[in-house]
């Protein structure tokens, strides 16, 4: 009998054992720390290099999942870098919430961020009219508000803002005369919009436009911001939101609508600091200021067109602008920084990126073998537990699969105040998610395995020890191994989410080219992370294979 | 035999009464079977002859009355200790599915940490008439319902117990097969001493593989006694009427006095 403990040691211990080697092998190194905003490479060297700030720990960088926010990102952190102050960058956090909980656990240090998402998303504040033709007394307002609730800093704005703004197609503008808002209010019932969720929920969204302009369309649909700007081309809406400052306005040839009413506050974009930035990095902070007042709205619309619109690298542009602005001395010249060029073949566009994908494919099989280790770990002998105590079960397995329907990203936000961002709350998360289909089937498989046969096994004389590690879990192990399948694909697709809350991995290329209308960019995300679902499901495949007890 | 066969040991069933929730399925149940002879239950589903049989190794408890293996309570031994001593087949066999013949079969010896399992089972399997070398390496999938049932009986008999329960042990098989197997059983009998307790619902199966019959409803014994007791007295009404059927269609099985 010792050939089938065998097996079973193989599948409880051995698996998840040899998966926490090999990650200790692989992962321990820690990619996270070297995620990019683009990945394309270590970044130039700095001109100079104080000694005395050495042993500081690096100023983290972040943005949320646009364009724009992209940009400013890296440009904070290349001005950092010619300062000779190290830096992590952390692009594409989920959404605001995500960003500023991070920001004021100090969980990362700078982000941009704009006045009137401040006052509104953040402060929970309505708009006064007082103050919503007055940038400056926004700007008074969320600083004070900002210092003495979070003690977060808004540095002096950039010198641009925007707004969001109301976007139709060109042919659209023309056939129903809109020019401003006031006309869109007067054709509305002819108009579908297609609206962020984000949007369509915010006071100084869709609802306070309703409310001053009286503004009702004829229908409204939820539309993800990746897509929403591609619906407006392709005429499938008629109305869209987008920012005032976007590049993807021009590159599909939009038409914004002038807010004649000033209904919307006044965003203007500031970098956002932390507490610990605040406290112990005046240094980075006078870095940082350098930026303020320099960019106009000119200039940041070009600079967004040539993300959006012309397909360039992220790196490449802001160190273009900081060159421009003579904040930097010479241009990043870096090897691996490539610019995006959109006749490129797409095989050589996934070649040029191999080291990256390599790399986040990496970092992405690293989460999830320790979050469906962990997860076999504690699942399988939950599952067992539970079929020892029956009235217990249902309640158990009815709880995981409650956090199976929380949506991944809300998870995610979960975890910030919990966990901050980055690996661990990404990993707690995947568990989580983890742990429903392997305790789930464990728990099924052990119960439901041929009660004839453990009952004559009873009869004669085996205790329940015996019983479980001879008869129930031998029977029950290709059911166990179905669920540890199914919490690896889902894992595999889950973990590509842990990008917006800094986790790295697939999800990286897959959430900045969905931020800049990059299909090509999704791709090297999502084609790679789609094989790691094959080639984890396929292995396990082997291993069921090995511990299922007859060949039937 | 073997010098680890035991001896038969007397079963003896004093007003058992078991309750499945509200639904009483021993009502006061009361049979003996003397060392070395078989006994039959015999009744209709639910008359409570599966629950009495299973009394003997406590896979169910006596709500009350006593139950007695070889003349002490069966409680006072602990239980998998009785449970290893006596042999059980159930109606499915309830083989393990993953492990092959020789390794089901070897299971009692080597829960009793015998000298050599293997041997034991080859032994057994040879007893019931099949072959180890040709049997012994099969999952049990790879065997028919009459090989399994053999199988099954050999694993009840591998570690020799004195007692054995067999629940309706034949009854899935066709009448062929079930032939082939009560002859086998009856011969493992004569070379094997040892107590058996038989469930079944067939009087003709009872009267030609038990010393004596018990005939069972609602939970109590009818009458115990052997076919011709039963035929020439028989204690009630419902006795005389199933001696009365069995004989209709099968009256060449039972001796009349």
């Amino acid at each position: 009998m010792s050939g089938m403990r065998g097996r079973i040691a193989l599948l409880v211990f051995v698996f998840p054992a040899i998966l926490l080697l090999s990650l200790a092998a692989s992962g321990a190194n820690g990619f996270a720390n070297s995620t990019r905003g683009q990945a394309h490479g270590p970044p130039a060297p700095p001109p100079h290099v104080n000694p005395g700030e050495q042993n500081q720990p690096p100023v983290v960088v972040a943005s949320k999942p646009f364009g724009e926010s992209y940009l400013l990102c890296e440009m904070f952190a290349q001005l950092l870098e010619a300062h000779g102050i190290a830096v992590t960058r952390r692009p594409g956090l989920g959404a605001t919430e995500v960003a500023f909980g991070a920001l004021r656990q100090n969980a990362i240090d700078v982000y941009p961020e704009y006045t009137g998402t401040g006052l509104i998303a953040i402060l929970h504040d309505s708009v006064a009219d007082s103050l919503s033709r007055d940038p400056r007394a926004v700007y008074e307002k969320v600083s004070q508000a900002f210092a003495a609730r979070y003690g977060v800093r808004w540095l002096p704005p950039l010198g641009f803002q925007n707004t969001y703004a109301i976007a139709v197609s060109r042919s659209t503008a023309d056939r129903y005369d809109l020019r401003t808002l006031s006309d869109l209010a007067r054709e509305g019932s002819h108009l579908v919009a297609g609206f962020t969720p984000d949007f369509m929920g915010r006071s100084d969204g869709l609802p306070g436009l309703a409310r001053v302009y009286g503004i009702r369309l004829r229908n409204v649909r939820p539309l993800a911001p990746a897509v929403k700007y591609r619906a407006l081309a392709d005429g499938a809406v008629d109305v869209a939101d987008g920012y005032s400052t976007d590049g993807l306005l021009a590159r599909y040839d939009l038409v914004t609508l002038l807010d004649d009413r000033h209904f919307f506050p006044p965003y203007e974009a500031a970098a956002l600091v932390s507490p610990r930035l605040v406290r112990d990095r005046p240094d980075a902070i006078a870095v940082l200021t350098l930026l303020s007042g320099r960019l106009d709205e000119t200039r940041m619309r070009r600079l967004n067109q040539r993300v959006e619109v012309a397909g360039e690298d992220v790196h490449r542009v802001a160190s273009d602008a900081l060159t421009e602005l003579g904040l930097t001395n010479a241009p990043v010249t870096s090897a691996t920084s490539l610019a995006s060029d959109t006749h490129e073949p797409f095989w050589r566009y996934m070649w040029n990126r191999r080291a990256t994908i390599g790399a986040l494919t990496l970092r992405h099989l690293f989460l999830v073998l320790i979050a469906l280790g962990a997860a076999i770990l504690v699942a399988i002998p939950l599952g067992l537990a539970l079929e020892r105590a029956r009235t217990a079960a249902e309640p158990v397995v009815r709880a995981l699969g409650v956090i199976q329907t929380v949506p991944s990203i809300a998870m995610l936000a979960f975890m910030i105040p919990l966990f901050g961002i980055g690996t661990v709350p990404a990993l707690v998360a995947l568990w989580l998610y983890a742990l429903y289909p392997i305790a789930r089937n464990t728990y099924t498989g052990v119960r439901d395995a041929d009660p004839g046969a453990i009952e004559a096994a009873e009869a004669l004389g085996t205790t329940a020890v015996q019983r479980l590690l001879w008869v129930r879990l031998p029977l029950a192990a290709p059911i166990i191994m179905a669920g540890v399948r199914t919490a690896a694909v889902i894992t595999v697709g889950a973990a590509t989410l842990a990008a917006f809350i800094g986790a790295g991995g697939l999800g990286e290329p897959i959430v900045a080219g969905l931020a800049l209308a990059d299909t090509r960019m999704i791709l090297s995300g999502a084609l790679p992370a789609a094989a790691l679902a094959l080639a984890v499901d396929g292995m396990l495949a082997l291993v069921e294979r090995r511990v299922t007890p007859v060949a039937g | 035999m073997s010098e680890s066969q035991s001896s038969p040991r007397a079963l003896a069933a004093h007003d058992v009464v078991h309750r499945y929730g509200n639904v009483l399925a021993l009502d006061g149940a009361s049979i003996t079977v003397d060392a070395a002879r078989a006994l039959a239950l015999v009744g209709e589903s639910g008359s409570g002859k599966t629950t009495l049989l299973r009394c003997f190794n406590r896979m169910t408890e006596a709500d009350a009355g006593a139950v007695q293996v070889g003349g002490s309570d069966a409680r006072s031994l602990p239980v998998i200790t009785l449970r290893r001593h006596i042999g059980y087949v159930p109606q499915d066999g309830g083989l393990l599915p993953h492990w092959r013949v020789l390794r089901n079969v070897a299971l009692v010896p080597k829960l009793l940490q015998m000298h050599e399992p293997e041997s034991a089972a080859a032994e057994a399997l040879r007893l019931v008439g099949l072959s180890p070398d040709t049997f012994g390496g099969r999952y049990p999938h790879e065997l028919s319902g009459g090989q399994r049932q053999r199988v099954a009986l050999a694993r009840a008999l591998a570690a020799r117990p004195g007692v054995i329960l067999l629940d309706e042990p034949f009854g899935a098989l066709d009448a062929i097969t079930r032939a082939e197997l009560h002859e086998t059983f009856q011969d493992v009998r004569r070379q094997l001493p040892m107590t058996v307790l038989l469930v079944t619902h067939d009087l003709a199966e009872a009267a030609r593989l038990a010393d004596e019959i018990a005939v069972m409803r609602s939970g109590r014994v009818e009458q115990q006694g052997t076919m011709s007791d039963l035929h020439a007295a028989p204690a009630t009404s419902y006795v005389a009427a199933l001696i009365a059927r069995a004989r209709a269609t099968s009256a060449h099985l039972i001796p009349t006095p």
